[in-house]
């Protein structure tokens, strides 16, 4: 595949065979539908060129389902109702599994009560604030939640 | 979006010898903001150079209590980093309350720094906008103005800055580093932003060819004691209506160091001066804070949809304040 240095992210990913999932919804960094992981960290690529990426490793939502089984996020969400029409899903998904990282690293978030204390509570209002970059517009959201709660009540995402 | 050219710099010699080169070039920090400028065709650059991949200067202790952050440093890394998050909280605070997880992990500080107004008419190109194409007029001042701003206009431009971050760094009293064809400078935060004036299209006082290389944190051990507030249509991931960043330090009930600064009412990250004045060396009493927040916002004026800022503005100042020093009085008991 050939791209120009014009095109995004999203586009070069839409482009590329067989990987659908990547979702481009409003195409200006509002919504989340796009947000790929990006050597590991939470990206929207829909505000990035293809071009600044060269060299890094994108993972779409293709990349958590292994060997036919599902990652325990996508389970959740299934069994939460973390969904309807589904398409902010792959965002939804990749978002919660970078957020998760974030939040292991240590990362404050704006409702943290003391940015220079060192100990996060995973609570329903951190979860809240860290995914509010991801819309969905069929109101899945205490759904959502509950399967992030959920999936990593017991810790790492793979 | 129209197509340009585009290069990697390794260094930043090699930046600065390639903006000097390509005609109608841009440096490209995470691109959060150009991208989409470009996808508009608000921004039409002929090159990008891309300046992300330069040798990472990181963040570090500058000496005597201060602390250098690279430009090319994230805006979540800063955000994590303990040094920021003990020595400057406001700072930490400021940026998780700007935009979103995905765009902060993106978003670098020297392109924060250039992040341009999300002011409506800027944006769209059917209306008039003397940012965009100067000495067209301004739809904004009598259109539809509740993001506009209070202080500093002209009567050529009401956009507000749109940066959560630079509210911080403007309380704290940073400096821009830069290199250019004139060499090595730095430029005191104050005087980075130009207030728009008659030139409402030229926005900080960077010359032509010049890239920031850092910001630098003055020690200042009372901004341990520091907070950013933020105002907006909802409860997160949105830009602020009214932004409070501020610092206290109470001795024997008295005042004895302050730092304000304002978002989301001014062009500029707004320096609370006046209010500064007002409050240096007075007793720690919500008469003070009132007072100082008078002193600070009378020359404010609002352009119909946005007067409400003014008053939203002067009470957030006052219960930030207030929260500081009852902060300061539990640090003590």
């Amino acid at each position: 595949m050939r791209w120009s240095p014009a095109s995004r992210c999203s586009d070069a990913l839409q482009e590329y065979p067989n990987l659908t999932g990547t979702k481009k919804d409003c195409n200006q960094g509002a919504c989340g539908a796009c947000t790929v992981l990006c050597d590991g960290e939470r990206t929207l690529a829909c505000l990035a060129l293809a071009v600044q990426y060269e060299g890094a490793e994108i993972t779409t939502i293709e990349g958590f389902c292994k060997d036919g089984e599902l990652h325990p996020l996508q389970a959740a969400l299934m069994e939460h109702d973390g969904f309807q029409c589904g398409y902010c899903t792959p965002g939804q998904i990749c978002s919660a599994v970078g957020m998760m990282r974030e939040f292991q690293a240590g990362l404050p978030s704006a409702v943290t009560a003391d940015v220079s204390a060192n100990a996060l509570e995973f609570s329903d209002e951190e979860i809240k604030e860290r995914m509010s970059g991801n819309l969905c517009r069929c109101g899945a959201y205490v759904g959502i939640r509950a399967a992030i709660h959920e999936a990593f009540r017991s810790g790492v995402p793979r | 979006m129209r197509n340009f050219s585009y290069s990697r710099a390794a260094t930043s010699q090699e930046a600065l010898t390639l903006i000097a080169t390509l005609p109608n070039a841009k440096f490209l920090g995470g691109g959060t903001n150009l991208v989409d400028l470009m996808r508009e065709n608000i921004e039409q650059p002929d090159a990008l150079i891309d300046v992300t991949r330069l040798p990472s200067t990181g963040i570090k202790e500058s000496g005597c209590g201060g602390v250098s952050i690279g430009a090319e440093v994230k805006n979540a890394a800063v955000a994590n980093h303990p040094l920021i998050r003990q020595r400057y909280p406001l700072l930490s605070q400021a940026i998780l309350f700007g935009a979103s997880g995905q765009i902060r992990n993106v978003a670098t500080v020297g392109g924060n720094m250039m992040q341009r107004t999300r002011c409506y008419y800027f944006y769209d190109k059917a209306a008039r906008c003397n940012k965009r194409s100067p000495g067209l007029g301004c739809d904004a001042i009598d259109g539809f103005n509740r993001i506009h701003s209070v202080l500093g206009t002209s009567p050529h431009c009401i956009a507000t800055h749109p940066s959560d971050m630079r509210v911080a760094l403007a309380a704290l009293g940073a400096t821009v580093r830069v290199d250019g064809p004139a060499g090595e400078r730095e430029i005191p935060f104050h005087e980075f932003h130009l207030l728009p004036g008659e030139t409402p299209h030229i926005e900080t006082a960077l010359a032509p060819g010049e890239l920031i290389t850092s910001i630098e944190l003055p020690p200042l051990a009372f901004a341990a004691n520091s907070r950013y507030r933020k105002v907006r249509g909802r409860a997160s991931y949105a830009f602020a209506l009214v932004s409070v960043a501020a610092a206290l330090e109470i001795n024997n009930g008295q005042i004895c160091n302050v730092r304000l600064a304002l978002g989301g009412v001014a062009p500029k990250p707004w320096r609370a001066h006046q209010a500064e004045a007002a409050l240096s060396g007075a007793p720690d009493k919500l008469d003070t804070f009132c007072l100082a927040v008078e002193t600070e916002l009378s020359p404010a004026r609002g352009f119909r949809d946005n007067n409400f800022k003014i008053e939203l503005a002067k009470r957030n100042i006052v219960s930030v304040l207030n929260e500081l020093a009852e902060g300061e009085d539990k640090q003590r008991a």
